[in-house]
């Protein structure tokens, strides 16, 4: 009977993986359900065991079973691992994701638990300072020193909390690593539960993600065995963005709204149910049993700067090859974007780049040097965030991009802090102000030519407001009169990030100015200004 | 609401929290068992929640209102959650999304009169480099870059 390997990842059964393993299975083969080996224009990807090894075919459908296995498809691409995508890949985290069969605890082998286990806990937590691992949430923060406080602080009771609210759009690496090598998670909780002395964890997963939420449900019944006397269970969000805020997540958890705490205290020292607690992201415990397996020493060799060891980078948005892919620290945005990631799908130029989700920084393709390294790229006034890549092609409008940062942070706020509930609504209408504006027939390079008819002044509309210098332009032939609102607006705008940059409890509100003025930075052209110079220079 | 209909509530609430008794935490959870159930946390189901967990009806009504998944009156009977996020707009996610609600006849963020379908925004499903993305009825699709596609979710939703 020939075996045939075949992604259940919801990325793939989205494409209809689910139908070609239906119809592989009634051809008589041997079915084995994986996760998703991470480059989606080959999917769904069937790859069969040969006596030369695995040889994938994709993308492929439910009718191509005969040519798949007698080897003629077109679509063949021989050994996976093989191909550029992944020969070029530092695979620490996601070694097993899309080659094993995630729930087949027979295979995995706990060699960072029964390590850890070895060792006396501050042995462990010394491990993970000396491997340089930063928290992969987005903070960047050392996961050692956190652990550390938690051994540190006594208490009758602590907790272990994965935050698996993987709410950023182009970021998926949580939900493929949960979904395809769960045990991974599990093992990596474990051992923090070793370091620390919690007995018990939560993985909170966003409920938008239904098929990491079954997988770690089971896998975690099948573990419960292996990781004893510590025990594990799910928590499913309920569609709030900020309860990806740990605070947040910890209250959500408790049943409460997902508010924002004030910080201290740490919840380190204070946390779930007001007992010290470590919370990391799913990519931060899931580097711990690489780690504890193969030495601190192996993955901190990896990296650039401060930025040690991997990195799962997630390519998205309009781009060729999206996908996943691993790497140390140190590749350049370019190299990402162009090399690997192939440029656009719509085969039209990159414009820009949005890097860490809602609310990372907008990039132009002059920005592709950047190495990707938390310090380069805060220097450069942006953040890698949980390193996901959302490509857009020369059509987008930066304005409206830039409104739409605004209105999520109005949507999501959690409404505990002024300047993220209330600055963030007013973002979106000072915005509005502005693409109104920019609409006005005489733009402000034909300075001096007489104003538009009336239909013209009308479309400003909202815009015109008492204090904007409404009466001056209406009484005025100048359109100079109009463009000063816009400037004042866009002066108003970068006050307003200013306040909700500094203000704001947390990464909400004090992040949503990362995209908005990112844009107005790199992309004034949209906001109806003259264009950076560093564009017009190309 | 008739009143056998909010001591079906009741009872179903009851069984529900005698099977969480002792959780920590246990009011979303709860929650998710009671949408699960009834499609809806509706105001009968928060006056029986506050009493199974001696909460007070504000403290519940204000964690139910705080998260977009819980409903008040129920979703058509299919469901069609469609991504907005900015790596779908990336692919053209927004001219889609206008084709996709004039095609099913329903506004974004409503349910049809005929309680056929509900559209509603999604702000990520993590298939980012395949958009435009939906679930429809829990089923991820991908890849939602046409009529074809259109159409073929207009046929589920038919159905």
């Amino acid at each position: 009977m020939t075996r045939v390997y075949i992604s259940r990842d919801m990325a793939s059964v989205a494409l209809g993986s689910d139908a070609v393993a239906e119809a592989f299975a009634r051809a008589g083969c041997e079915v084995v359900r994986t996760g998703s080996r991470g480059l989606f224009a080959i999917e769904p990807l069937v790859e069969v065991e040969t006596a030369e090894g695995r040889i994938g075919y994709g993308p492929v459908g439910p009718d191509d079973v005969a040519a798949i296995l007698d080897g003629s498809h077109g679509h063949r691409l021989g050994k996976v691992e093989a191909l550029p995508f992944f020969a070029k890949q530092q695979r620490f985290t996601f070694a097993r994701c899309g080659v094993a069969d995630p729930l087949d605890i027979a295979s995995y082998d706990w060699r960072g638990l029964k390590a850890a286990r070895a060792m006396a806990p501050q042995a462990v937590v010394d491990a993970v300072k000396a491997s340089g691992l930063r928290g992969r949430g987005g903070a960047g923060f050392p996961t050692g020193i956190k652990w550390q406080t938690v051994l540190a602080t006594a208490a009758d009771e602590k907790f272990i909390v994965c935050n698996a609210d993987e709410g950023d759009s182009g970021t998926f690496a949580d939900r493929m690593l949960m979904e395809g090598d769960p045990f991974c998670l599990i093992e990596g909780m474990a051992i923090a539960g070793h370091a620390v002395g919690a007995g018990h964890g939560y993985v909170y997963i966003r409920s938008e993600y239904p098929y990491a939420i079954d997988t770690m449900r089971r896998a975690i019944e099948l573990a419960a065995s292996k990781i004893a006397p510590f025990t594990l269970e799910v928590r499913v969000g309920a569609g709030a963005y900020v309860c990806g805020e740990e605070t947040a997540l910890l209250d959500s958890i408790e049943g409460k709204r997902g508010q924002v705490r004030a910080k201290p205290p740490l919840p380190a020292i204070q946390g779930l149910f007001g007992k010290p607690t470590v919370i990391n992201n799913v990519l931060s415990l899931a580097a711990v049993p690489f780690i504890l397996a193969e030495g601190a020493d192996a993955y901190a060799a990896v990296g650039f700067g401060r930025s040690r060891g991997t990195m799962p980078v997630q390519i998205a948005g309009n781009v060729k090859n999206g996908g996943l892919f691993e790497i140390g620290f140190g590749i350049t945005l370019g190299e990402l974007v162009e090399e690997i990631g192939g440029g656009t799908a719509s085969g039209r130029p990159v414009r820009a780049v949005q890097v860490g989700g809602p609310l990372g920084a907008y990039m132009p393709p002059s920005m592709f040097h950047l190495p990707f390294d938390y310090e380069a790229f805060a220097a450069a006034g942006g953040l890698i965030g949980h390193a996901g890549i959302t490509v857009f092609d020369d059509s987008v409008d930066m304005a409206r991009m830039a409104r739409f940062a605004m209105e999520f942070c109005a949507v999501e706020s959690c409404g505990k802090c002024t300047p993220c509930r209330i600055g963030s609504t007013r973002g979106v209408e000072t915005i509005d102000r502005i693409i109104e504006a920019r609409a006005l027939p005489v733009a402000p390079a034909e300075a001096g030519a007489v104003m538009g008819p009336g239909g013209a002044l009308a479309s400003y509309g909202p815009g015109l407001r008492r204090g904007d210098g409404v009466e001056a332009a209406l009484g005025s032939r100048s359109p100079l009169r109009l463009d000063r609102a816009r400037d004042k607006d866009i002066g108003l705008l970068r006050d307003l990030c200013d306040t909700m940059k500094y203000g704001s409890l947390c990464a909400l509100g004090g992040f949503t100015p990362y995209p908005v003025l990112s844009a107005l930075d790199h992309f004034p052209e949209d906001f109806g200004g003259a264009p950076a110079l560093h564009e017009a220079a190309e | 609401m008739s009143i056998e209909k909010e001591e079906a509530v009741e009872a179903l609430v009851a069984r529900l929290a005698a099977a969480r008794k002792g959780e920590r935490g246990a009011l979303l959870p709860l929650l998710h068992d009671i949408q699960h159930e009834l499609g809806r946390v509706d105001g009968a189901a928060v006056a029986a929640v506050a009493a199974e967990l001696n909460l007070s009806r504000a403290e519940v009504h204000g964690v139910v209102s705080f998260y977009h998944d819980f409903r008040e009156r129920p979703a058509g009977r299919h469901h069609v959650q469609y991504c907005r996020a900015e790596s779908c707009q990336s692919r053209g996610g927004a001219v889609i999304e206008a084709a996709l609600a004039e095609r099913l006849r329903v506004a974004m963020g409503e349910t049809r009169a005929d309680g056929q379908v509900t559209l509603e925004p999604v702000y990520c499903l993590g298939l980012c480099a395949i958009g435009p993305n939906a679930l429809v009825d829990g089923a991820p699709v991908a890849r939602i870059d046409g009529t074809a596609a259109i159409e073929r979710i207009a046929a589920t939703v038919a159905a």
